[in-house]
């Protein structure tokens, strides 16, 4: 029987191997790959084809291997930044507390105001669209819910037992950050970011979908699906199939590592 | 008494948070690499820099920032967002328009969702392990992580291309006047849309009720019952709905900020005239005063389900209510 942790290493290895195989590939691909080739226009999924290919003659398997590379990077972009974020934010406010804690406190509640969604537009409309305006708006919207997360668990720990007890045995406050919350944030935290990947993910290709960003012909999952949409109707169903498909099981392997990471974490779930 | 006070609290919080996302949607707005007097004459003008000169005075483009924020926010409270330079028509008229349009199709993909997801949930949670437990279960984990516009695509390539079952979009038949349209017809071509709506939605509460009424049906109480006797049919509407209900309810009204984003894109996929395909069209044709009253009107409804969900609370469960009774 192979028990959560082994569980969650193999599902950790296929993912970083998935993850770095798009990347690498996707990146390094010779554009002539998923270039137009009008000889080939609209062919159903076959060997030659796997994911069939489009009315330009694209090849869709390499375009949805070259979007998700794509994806992968604005991915990385939100969760390095509005990870870092939220650490800032949600550990400035627990430990300041008062004018500070209520000032970061509403900025969450502010920046959940407006719908996710709409937000983003409204930032990639301000910064004139394209990849840059994708980009930013994606990387700058996913803060509010984590720092809610790591206020919460700062503020578990700052008045806890053992940190009250430290701070009598005369520790000094660097002392107690490193050996009491930093061991105990950094878990949440990247349970945290990780389960932000794939939201960021969804929400890149959402907007490029919706005609912000990148050109209609361009390799990137919201674009292929957007300009699948024209042809849904003369039956092309492999142009939006396959290229989403490959998106969601992205997105499911990082929810699901994101739980794994989470039940391992936690004493009561760890031994199942 | 408690009651007035709570919701006056609320309300002002309200109010302050509405006017600071009004600030920072008019400064993102304004932000943008646009020149609002082009933007606002149209892409095809044949206008002379002086008539373009007389239209920056008459909206005061040519003003500092904060001061064109209090003209279009005062003009905004007496019920005047400009005109929309996409439709050529007032903001509000679009808006009204547009309005009815996604709240019946928001409000019928709510109800499907909550109604579908709780029921689903249950009958997952009473037989957990089953063959339709795991099933239903294994289809939700999937819709949960399933981009709404993709599950449209699919959705619109089976039922719509392949079975012919709904038309391609839109909110009625082409070529008929508004007063033309049956109602068959409207619910007709709701109907897909809708469904694909809620599908985020109904997964989401489905795998939520059904942890919990595993939870409640291991629980003392219930092993008592069944000890006592009960039949199935009581314990559930005894010990289980009363235990289930709050939980969902609050994530159905925490779900209604995703369901305006999810709107936004299904509306898309299926051309049905409603805000969020007016959102998507003023924003790509840089129509400044319809995207800035949509962003206004899209914040309202998530205030507003915040509000009714915080208001609902206090009426289902009695502890709530005693909890801002005593809270002063």
């Amino acid at each position: 029987m192979i028990n959560m942790r082994t569980k969650t290493l193999i599902l950790l290895s296929v993912l970083l191997v998935l993850l770095l195989g798009f990347l690498f590939i996707g990146i390094s691909m010779d554009p002539e790959l998923y270039g137009s080739h009008m000889v080939n226009r609209l062919k159903a999924p076959s060997f030659e084809h796997f994911f069939g290919t489009d009315y330009l003659g694209h090849d869709m398997f390499f375009r949805t291997i070259r979007g998700m590379a794509f994806s992968i990077i604005i991915g990385l972009c939100a969760c390095t930044i509005s990870g870092l974020i939220a650490i800032a934010l949600g550990t400035l406010s627990a430990v300041c507390g008062g004018i500070v804690d209520r000032v970061v406190l509403w900025a969450v509640d502010l920046a959940m105001s407006i719908p996710h969604l709409v937000l983003l537009i409204l930032i990639s409309f301000a910064l004139g669209g394209g990849v840059k305006g994708v980009m930013i708006a994606v990387a700058l919207t996913h803060w509010p819910s984590l720092t809610r997360v790591i206020r919460a668990e700062v503020l578990r720990i700052k008045t806890s037992q053992f940190v009250k007890q430290s701070k009598q045995f005369g520790k000094s406050n660097a002392w107690i950050a490193f050996h009491h919350v930093v061991p105990h944030i950094l878990p949440q935290a990247i349970v945290g970011i990780v389960l932000l990947f794939p939201h960021a993910i969804l929400h890149e290709s959402a907007l490029t979908f919706l005609g912000f960003g990148l050109p209609l012909d361009s390799p990137a999952i919201g674009a292929i699906l957007s300009d699948a949409m024209k042809f849904i109707t003369t039956g092309q169903w492999w142009l939006a199939f396959f290229p989403g498909l490959i998106l969601i099981i992205l997105v499911l392997m990082l929810f699901s590592l994101g739980d794994n990471i989470k039940r391992l974490l936690n004493p009561q779930t760890a031994q199942e | 008494m408690r009651l007035t006070s709570f919701c006056l609290e609320n309300l002002l919080r309200l109010v302050l948070l509405l006017a600071a996302a009004s600030v920072i949607t008019f400064a993102l707005v304004s932000a943008a690499p646009i020149d609002p007097v082009q933007a606002y004459a149209g892409p095809e003008n044949k206008l002379s820099p002086e008539q373009l000169a007389l239209i920056a005075e008459r909206w005061g483009f040519d003003k500092p920032a904060p001061e064109r924020y209090l003209m279009w926010i005062t003009s905004l409270l007496q019920g005047d967002g400009g005109i929309s330079v996409i439709f050529q028509r007032p903001v509000t008229e679009v808006l009204a328009e547009r309005a009815s349009a996604s709240l019946l199709l928001m409000a019928t993909s709510w109800i499907l969702s909550g109604v579908l997801g709780f029921v689903s949930g249950i009958v997952c949670g009473l037989k957990p392990g089953s063959l339709a437990d795991k099933l239903i279960k294994a289809v939700c984990v999937v819709l949960a992580a399933a981009p709404t516009f993709w599950i449209g695509l699919l959705a619109l390539s089976i039922f719509s291309v392949a079975l012919g079952w709904f038309p391609m979009g839109h909110a009625a038949p082409v070529g008929l006047t508004p007063d033309e349209v049956t109602i068959s017809q409207r619910l007709h071509h709701l109907f897909l849309p809708a469904l694909v709506l809620s599908v985020s939605g109904i997964a989401n509460i489905t795998l939520q009720t059904r942890e919990k009424t595993i939870e409640i049906m291991q629980s003392d109480p219930v092993v008592f019952a069944i000890a006592r006797g009960e039949s199935k049919f009581q314990i559930i509407r005894r010990h289980l709905l009363r235990h289930i209900a709050l939980p969902a309810v609050t994530l159905q009204f925490a779900s209604i900020s995703e369901l305006f984003g999810g709107s936004v894109l299904a509306e898309q996929v299926f051309s049905y005239p409603g805000l969020g395909n007016a959102t998507v069209n003023a924003a790509l044709n840089v129509d400044v005063p319809l995207l800035l009253a949509i962003a206004m009107v899209s914040a309202l409804f998530v205030f507003g389900g915040n509000l009714a969900a915080n208001i609902f609370y206090g009426v289902i469960d009695p502890r709530i209510k005693r909890g801002y009774d005593s809270h002063d």
